[in-house]
Formats: structure tokens, C-alpha cells, sequence
């Protein structure tokens, strides 16, 4: 069972390779969408992969109003 | 389709579609490669009747208010038809609010009974905003887990009345819906839209883009907005059409609806027609050069043959590729929301699948204009729908001067707001606060906007007052926030920008502290809401005696620095 930690690392390196960004550039508190400057449908873009990396289903719902790496990192996390 | 001139309202027409189309399949329900449900006409009456009479049975009656909070999905349509078979107005809320503009809208609104699912519910339940809508008593939750605490609600599953329903009728000039067009922030815009609205408009529409059973339409655009109410809901209900709903909207999922349900319409934002436009370019690109010359010829003799009009028996065998990754029965995109870039559109009908673009707003009753394909116009919002009476006044030497509309789908007013309702319907008159003209062929296009405020990609309508208090409590003199395009008009609708304008305290300067502390501010709204850059002035705002901001005035003041140079990057 990975730790939050693990979890929040392993989403910063996903969203770095899928966004072409070096990797260790993001942060937990940063604001995905000014710091990779996206939009909403690529978010769900981005959540897609999550999914398939963690193994789990994301309902929309569930990331409604996330903005933050780490926020979205607790919401992988508790369905892990 | 049934014959709406002789319905009085909404749930009278729905109470005839349900029996007149009643083996037809009006929802089907997926949920990514699941598919969750698929109900008849008369099943969608068996489900919706008893929540009826639940509600009738809970005092629900003639006017009563009932909002819905909601993703799209089946329980949506069926708690809709609930409350206007019971004479209930609905309020449909968009369910991408925070909980606290939820609340204030539905305390605003004076729901008694709110809809919600139970996600939402989780985080509306303990909102601080729920103690001041006391107007709110009845709460019913869809889809929570066995041992949920509801905090209060009750199960939508198990809110049914034993009984039938006692059918409620209304009037065409009863309201029918409030429909909040701004207001989170400032003073809530509820557009009352009256049944007639609906019934004249579903018949204006129908006359150009028509529903008819096997019709099958992707609902993607929140329900609660005018466009989806209309082409996802009433208008396909009364022709015995199947609305299609999609739980997640992941664009994997989105992409493979089209060809599993053979979609025939679909409702879509710019932003999304964008990306969409976006994806195809790029397969089209990544073709091998033999096949790309192939694909670009025929390309072109199907741009010739369409020249004058859609034929899309012709477009789908020349181009059946793009086409079968849309299900081959697609016969229109509609974009609506916020203005679409010609080129997205123009893409598009070149590869046969027609965009129906068009112009409207809330207060107008959804569409005013609409692109009737005859020829297709990229340029241009298409012509005013039968019945809508479409002016420019007050034209500039180019032509360009305000739209004006006259119709029976005009709301009748914002809710508990005389003087706003006086301000934007003078004699029947509704100034729409936009910039267009018309051509030599009566098409309308857009030229900017008169009013303080911005639509994005997403069709979301953004008003400045709405998020200033946000910024309110900065520690600087005086603060306000405004639509970068009313300051600095230009000839155009995408690209809009809000700016927050700060007067600051004699020798303060824009350190790095405050543009750490706006930033802060700017990242609790949501990302469409967010302010671009900064203003500085070293005047006072001109003020009213009860000191409210001269906002016309200090345009004009601003109006006199550079555009380029005074926005300051955040």
C-alpha cells in the first residue's frame, strides 16, 4: 500500500511526463491549471491517466472543484 | 412532434409525450463502458409519477419552487417532469457552483424542495451557506450509499407517493423556470422564463433542426443551461427522440458514445469543439503522405459539392472514416454557450458534419439566431429564428450598434429585480448588450459587447461583481473589477479578460506581498472566474452619494490609458 507521500510523488511525476515538463518542476500545492496552464478537459485528460496508472475510477465528481496536486493525490489516495 | 400551439405548458406537453410516444426510448444512461439504463417513454412515467405525488403529498403545489442540483443523468429529466406535472416552477442550478452560491441562489430562488445527488449533497449538507435557506424544506439525495448519514435529506429512490399524481395546469404566461444567468456574487440574475417561452422557442428550433423518434442526442451541456434544456430535454421529449447521458465526460468516453449510440445531435462549448477540432488535426496529419493526398482530395470535391448545402449521404461515403468515428449518423454539432471561432466551424463543415452555430442568450429564451445551413456561414451567427424579432440600434458609420430582440421567448424579468428587468426590457424591447450588424443576406454577426463582461470558451457567463468580493478585503485603497474589453473595446469575442483595478494607499507600492495576496484570492475561484491581470490608478473612483463605483465613468478614465502597457501580469 503506497503512502500519501508515494502517492502525491507518483502524480507530480505522471502530470510532469504527460505535460512534457522536467521532471521535479511541480509541487503538491501548485494549482495544476496556472501552473501547466490547462484546461478543464485536459485535467480530464490528465485524470485518464491516473486512473490507468493507480488502477482505480475516478468519478468525476470526485475531482470537481480540485485545483491542487495534493488535493487530487488524497482523492487518489482514499480510493486506493 | 406534438403540435405545441395547443399546449399551455411544459408539463402538459411532456404529459402527452409520455403517452403519445410511450414504447419509444427517451434516455439511455451509460456510465464509461457501462450502460446503466435505458427507459421507455412509459417507464419514464412510472418513475417520475410517483415522485410527483410524493412532492404533491408534501404540499407541493401550483408555483411552488423545487431547484435541481445535478449532473446530467436520467434522475434529472424525471425529478424535472415531477415537478412540472405537480405546477412547480423549476429552479435548475448548475452543479459546478461552490456550495455556498448553491445556497445563496436556492435562498435567493425560495426553493422549497431541493433535488441533489449525493456528492453534491455531501458538501452542500455542511456548507455554512445552508443556514440562511430556511426556505428550504424538503431535501431528496439520489444514489446515496446504504448507511450515508443524509444529514437531513431523504432518498429520492424511497420519496414516492403511493397514488397518482393530480395533473397541475398552468398557464403559457405561468413561470416555468428561474434560470440564474449571473448573480454568485453580486445581485443574482434569476431570468423568470414563462412556459410560453419554452413552447415558442422548442417550435421556433424544431422548424430547422427537427427531432423525430430514433433521434438519439448526446446531452453534454449541463442540463441546467438553457441550451440543453431545450435540445436535451423539451425538444427531443415532444418529438419521442432518446436523449443520451453520460455519467463521466472523460473524452475517451465521449469519443466512443458517438459510434455505440449512433448519435444524431450533440450540444458542445467552443472550448470542447476546439480540442475536438484539435484531436482530428492531428490524425489527420499523422497519416502517411499517400493518404493524406487521398484524404486531402477528397476533402476538397466534398467541400465543392457542399458549397451551397450540407448532403451528408455524399459526405459520409466520401469521407467515411471521419465520419464512422462519429457513428455515421450524425447530422449536426450544435455549439453553443459562447462565441465559436469561424475557422473551428469551417473545419468542420468541410468534413461534412455541420456545426449549427447561433446566437442567444438566457433572457432571450436560449437561441435567437441560429445558422440554417443555406448556404453555411462561417462568418456570421446565422438569422434570426422565426418568430424572433432582431434589431441594431443606434449603428456606428460600419453598421455595428446594439441587438435588440422582440419575442414570446423573452423572460419576464429577473426575479425580485424591477429596476434590472426596466434596465434590459424597454418596451418589450430586450437589449441584449451585444455588438453585431447585419450583412446584405440578413445574417447577424458579432462585433464585441456594450456590457461589463465576459463569456469564456466554456459558455460560462462571467460578471465582474460577481467575483470582486473575493478581492474585497485587500489592503489597498480602493478596489474593482472589470471586463478588459469594456475598458478597451475591440471588435471581438474571444480572448476576454478580467481585470481588478487597485487604487493604492498614498506611497504603497505593488510589491511582491500583494501580488502574492491577490494571487492567493484569485486561486479560491474557480479557474474560468480568475482574474489576468492588474490596473493601477492613482485617482479616487468616481462614486454615486451612496458610494457606489460610477463604473461607466471609470471605463472612460481608464479607457484613456494604453490597453497593452497597464495591465500588469500577475
Amino acid at each position: 500500500m503506497r503512502t500519501l507521500e508515494q502517492t502525491t510523488q507518483e502524480v507530480l511525476e505522471l502530470a510532469a511526463k504527460h505535460f512534457q515538463l522536467p521532471a521535479g518542476s511541480l509541487a503538491p500545492g501548485d494549482d495544476f491549471f496556472k501552473k501547466l496552464g490547462i484546461d478543464s478537459l485536459q485535467t480530464l485528460e490528465m485524470l485518464s491517466r491516473l486512473e490507468n496508472h493507480f488502477g482505480i475510477e475516478l468519478p468525476d465528481y470526485e475531482v470537481q472543484g480540485v485545483s491542487d496536486f495534493k488535493t487530487l493525490a488524497e482523492r487518489i489516495q482514499s480510493r486506493l | 412532434m406534438l403540435d405545441l400551439s395547443k399546449y399551455q405548458s411544459i408539463g402538459e406537453a411532456l404529459r402527452d409525450s409520455l403517452d403519445e410516444f410511450s414504447n419509444e426510448v427517451c434516455l439511455i444512461e451509460a456510465d464509461r463502458e457501462r450502460e446503466k439504463e435505458r427507459l421507455t417513454y412509459r417507464e419514464f412515467k412510472e418513475r417520475a409519477h410517483p415522485l410527483s405525488k410524493a412532492l404533491q403529498d408534501a404540499g407541493f403545489s401550483a408555483a411552488s419552487r423545487a431547484s435541481i442540483v445535478m449532473t446530467n443523468q436520467s434522475k434529472w429529466l424525471i425529478s424535472a417532469y415531477a415537478i412540472f406535472f405537480a405546477g412547480g416552477v423549476l429552479v435548475p442550478l448548475d452543479y459546478k457552483l461552490t456550495p455556498e452560491e448553491q445556497w445563496q441562489l436556492l435562498k435567493h430562488s425560495n426553493a422549497t424542495v431541493l433535488i441533489t445527488e449525493y456528492p453534491i449533497w455531501r458538501q452542500l449538507s455542511v456548507s455554512a451557506g445552508r443556514a440562511a435557506a430556511t426556505n428550504v424544506q424538503t431535501v431528496l439525495v439520489t444514489e446515496a450509499p446504504a448507511k450515508a448519514d443524509l444529514g437531513g435529506a431523504q432518498r429520492w429512490e424511497e420519496f414516492r407517493g403511493a397514488e397518482e399524481p393530480v395533473f397541475i395546469p398552468r398557464k403559457r404566461s405561468d413561470i416555468a423556470c428561474i434560470v440564474y444567468s449571473s448573480g454568485t456574487g453580486g445581485r443574482p440574475k434569476g431570468c423568470m422564463m414563462t412556459h410560453e417561452n419554452y413552447l415558442e422557442q422548442c417550435v421556433a428550433l424544431t422548424s430547422i433542426y427537427p427531432f423525430w423518434p430514433g433521434v438519439r442526442y448526446l446531452s453534454i451541456l449541463p442540463t441546467n443551461h438553457a441550451i440543453d434544456f431545450m435540445v436535451g430535454f423539451f425538444g427531443p421529449f415532444t418529438c419521442g427522440a432518446t436523449v443520451v447521458h453520460l455519467r463521466t465526460l472523460r473524452p475517451e468516453y465521449v469519443r466512443e458514445a458517438f459510434p455505440k449510440y449512433k448519435i444524431t445531435y450533440v450540444s458542445l462549448v467552443p472550448l470542447v469543439l476546439k480540442n475536438l477540432q484539435k484531436g482530428l488535426q492531428a490524425r489527420f496529419d499523422a497519416l502517411p503522405p499517400g493518404k493524406q493526398r487521398v484524404f486531402n482530395a477528397l476533402g476538397r470535391i466534398n467541400k465543392a459539392l457542399t458549397k451551397s448545402r450540407p448532403r451528408l449521404g455524399i459526405s459520409r461515403r466520401l469521407l467515411k472514416q471521419v465520419h464512422e468515428a462519429f457513428g455515421g449518423e450524425l447530422r449536426a454539432i450544435i455549439v453553443g454557450g459562447a462565441f465559436t471561432e469561424p475557422q473551428t466551424l469551417q473545419f468542420f463543415y468541410d468534413l461534412g458534419i455541420p456545426v449549427a452555430n447561433g446566437y442567444g442568450l438566457t433572457e432571450a429564451g436560449t437561441a435567437i439566431t441560429v445558422n440554417d445551413l443555406k448556404p453555411f456561414r462561417a462568418d456570421t451567427v446565422g438569422k434570426p429564428l422565426p418568430g424572433m424579432e432582431v434589431r441594431i440600434v443606434n449603428p456606428a458609420g460600419d453598421g455595428v450598434g446594439e441587438v435588440i430582440v422582440r419575442s414570446k421567448t423573452v423572460m419576464a424579468g429577473y426575479l425580485n429585480e424591477p429596476e434590472l428587468t426596466a434596465e434590459a426590457i424597454v418596451d418589450g424591447w430586450l437589449l441584449t448588450g451585444d455588438l453585431g450588424r447585419f450583412d446584405g443576406a440578413g445574417h447577424l454577426q458579432l462585433a464585441g459587447r456594450k456590457k461589463n463582461m465576459i463569456v469564456t470558451e466554456e459558455g460560462k457567463n462571467i460578471y465582474p461583481e460577481d467575483i470582486e468580493t473575493v478581492f474585497e478585503s485587500l489592503p489597498v485603497k480602493e478596489s474593482c473589477v472589470f471586463a478588459a474589453n469594456y475598458i478597451w473595446p475591440k471588435r471581438s469575442m474571444v480572448g476576454e479578460r478580467l481585470v481588478l483595478v487597485l487604487h493604492l494607499e498614498p506611497g504603497q507600492q505593488f510589491d511582491d506581498q500583494l501580488r502574492q495576496d491577490i494571487n492567493a484570492r484569485n486561486n479560491r475561484l474557480l479557474n474560468y472566474k480568475r482574474i489576468h491581470g492588474v490596473v493601477l490608478v492613482d485617482q479616487d473612483f468616481p462614486r454615486t452619494a451612496s458610494l457606489k463605483i460610477k463604473r461607466n465613468v471609470l471605463a472612460e478614465r481608464l479607457a484613456k490609458l494604453d490597453g497593452t502597457t497597464a495591465i500588469l501580469r500577475l
